[in-house]
């Protein structure tokens, strides 16, 4: 099975006057896993269409596999895609849904044969083959909806949300079995999603996307542990990233002012050199450790809400100058509403963000 | 539960008029018809009873005769006509052409004009001496014939021609309300097939319409039974007998050749054939419905 590269280069995309992307320089590597991570309204949908050939682009060029396949039918593009409706033609059995493209393009039928039976194999579909849609589960559809897309032996696979219509629990099979997929086939995946923890579970790379932009295009590590931006950082991660507004001041040691708080960013790494100008500093809730009050560098708060978790605990607190802000501790935590607990903001672990522009600094 | 002496006696009365008129109208006219049919009555009902002699004049009876070979003819290609062109509307529509909702309209009026007005307006277009034939000679076309109308063996034709033309209108609006119930994914998918798009019309779309054609397939189907005004407009079941339908030959002789016992009985035929083949139909939809 061959497996493309796909180019994108100033891309542009728009329905009358309203412009969905401009400018958009896109790289996925051969056998790479991409996700395109966004809210909706973001373009990442629009973006992925764009590269299967299903709506018109304005300008730039897309390249797949090294062929410039910018005008090119769906078809002769080398792709094969998933939608998140399913999309298998109803009055057919599940066989027939993989095979009726293969039969029409004129493909042997011994070779068809092969080709499905493979992959209904590799999908579980096996027993199911002679069934119809309507006599299947959400998630059996979407396998052969994935059978149907890799019988196409495409160099590219693109997953329009696939698994948004599923409940908690068949999502997080389906995630592990096109996990399971990627490494098997080493194919080229394009996967477009909102939900964050199917993007970091999945991805060799992520990139987020906010109104047509990309704004981060990196590991999932790296978008999790050092967001470029507030809104990358809020964006990525359940429970969210806490933001506290303050201030950086430069002392002996560069430092980061919160009302009567003061956080030292010795160990931050900084993007550039700091100045003495109002600042966002936002960490993730299991970043925040528990520390003794006699620790120079501890901050005390007021236990506002306890949200057991099951493997851990999700304590929510106040600072005196009442932001609020959320940590993880171990489920058997001996915290009651009402305490007053000392925490430490690792400078290490911390994002700090300018307060205008939300910029990493 | 149990309901208050008043709160029931309005729930009757409520239901009392629909009641009478289901039961008056309804079962006492369609059984004093079958009775009427199995006597020697002529202008006026009387209750001679005579058995099944009036069937047997029926199927003697040659006007009878091809006024059921008529409807079969008319009722087949009406209903296949008006599902194909009704169908083919719809799919033009729904190609995201301009001015849509105007072309709708425009397709779906003759809908609204009665068979009376339709008949009329056929009548004049197919009279040879006024209509396509007399235009197409003024134009210069000195051989050009269409006189189906005047011909006994295609006047039935001309019968379709104007039916399909006033239904198929309504046909596409249904057409169209399936056509845009298909999920937008079906049509991308299908693309990135590589389908042509007639085949993912003919192998994908159609299968999955089935509701909408048989809803469309049912109201045709019910004018086709009552088919009679489009007869009288258009050709008065001439030249001749050779456009006769059966309603026709019912109300004719009921209320022109004063033979109610014959005209009964012909009703009568049209009403067993009718559930001839409705009964099994419902009878499957019923069991359908236990099953499930």
């Amino acid at each position: 099975m061959q497996k493309s590269n796909v180019d994108i280069r100033s891309l542009q995309i728009g329905f009358g006057g309203l412009k969905v992307l401009e400018n958009l320089d896109l790289h996925v590597g051969a056998s790479e896993f991409l996700v395109l991570l966004g809210p909706s309204g973001c373009g990442k949908s629009t973006l992925l269409n764009a590269i299967a050939g299903l709506i018109d682009v304005r300008g730039g060029e897309i390249h797949v596999g090294g062929r410039d396949v910018t005008w090119a039918e769906p078809k002769d593009r080398g792709i094969a895609m998933v939608f998140q409706s399913y999309a298998l033609y109803p009055r057919m059995s599940v066989r027939r849904n993989m095979s009726f493209g293969l039969t029409v393009a004129g493909t042997p039928r011994d070779e068809i044969e092969r080709r499905v039976g493979e992959a209904a194999q590799m999908l579980r579909l096996t027993s199911l083959l002679d069934r119809r849609p309507s006599e299947l589960s959400g998630g059996q559809r979407q396998r052969v909806a994935i059978g149907r897309a890799l019988v196409r032996h495409a160099g590219v696979y693109l997953f329009d949300e696939p698994l948004s219509n599923l409940d908690a629990q068949l999502r997080a099979e389906l995630r592990v079995e096109i996990k399971r997929l990627h490494a098997r086939l080493g194919a080229t995946m394009i996967y477009v999603t909102h939900d964050q923890i199917e993007a970091l579970t999945l991805a060799d790379r992520i990139a987020v996307m906010q109104g047509g932009v990309i704004q981060q295009l990196d590991t999932p590590k790296k978008i999790y542990r050092e967001p470029v931006n507030r809104f990358v950082a809020s964006f990525v991660g359940s429970p969210a990233m806490n933001f506290i507004p303050g201030q950086l001041a430069r002392g002996s040691e560069v430092a980061f002012i919160a009302g009567v708080n003061r956080v030292s960013l010795n160990g931050y790494a900084f993007r550039s050199q700091p100045t003495d100008a109002p600042a966002v500093l936002g960490i993730r809730p299991e970043h925040i450790e528990l520390t003794a009050s006699n620790d120079p560098s501890a901050v005390s708060a007021r236990v506002e809400m306890v949200e057991p978790m099951g493997a851990d605990t999700l304590i929510w607190c106040r600072l005196a100058d009442s932001t609020a802000f959320s940590f993880r501790h171990d489920a058997d935590a001996q915290v009651r509403v009402g305490d007053t607990l000392n925490v430490r903001f690792p400078a290490e672990a911390l994002s700090l963000f300018d307060e205008t522009s939300g910029q990493r600094l | 539960m149990r309901l208050s002496l008043n709160s029931r006696l309005s729930a009757i009365s409520a239901l009392l008029p629909a009641l009478l008129v289901m039961l008056v109208v309804y079962i006492g006219a369609t059984s004093w018809t079958v009775w009427m049919s199995l006597t020697n009555s002529r202008m006026l009902p009387n209750n001679n009873f005579v058995g099944l002699r009036q069937y047997e004049m029926l199927l003697g009876n040659d006007r009878w005769i091809t006024s059921v070979h008529n409807i079969v003819i008319y009722g087949l290609l009406f209903v296949s006509l008006a599902l194909l062109v009704g169908f083919l509307l719809a799919v033009a529509i729904d190609q995201r052409v301009r001015a849509e909702d105007t072309i709708r309209s425009i397709f779906l009026y003759p809908y609204s004009m009665s068979f009376v007005v339709t008949g009329l307006v056929w009548q004049w277009l197919l009279n040879p001496t006024l209509g396509i034939q007399h235009v197409l000679r003024s134009w210069g076309f000195e051989g050009a014939t269409f006189d189906w109308i005047v011909r006994p063996e295609t006047a039935i034709y001309c019968l379709v021609i104007a039916g399909v033309w006033q239904a198929s209108g309504l046909v596409m609006a249904i057409m169209l309300a399936g056509l845009r119930g298909v999920d937008d994914e079906i049509w991308k998918a299908a693309r990135v097939d590589g389908l042509p798009k007639w085949r993912v019309y003919v192998s994908i779309i159609i299968p999955m319409m089935g509701a909408s054609f048989a809803t469309a397939a049912v109201l045709l189907s019910t004018g086709v039974v009552r088919l009679y005004d489009l007869s009288v407009a258009m050709t008065n079941g001439g030249p001749g007998i050779a456009s006769e339908v059966p309603a026709k030959f019912v109300m004719d002789h009921l209320f022109e050749r004063a033979n109610i016992g014959l005209a009964t009985a012909a009703a009568t035929t049209m009403l067993i054939t009718v559930i001839a083949v409705v009964a099994p139909y419902l009878y499957w939809r019923a069991r359908k419905g236990e099953v499930r």
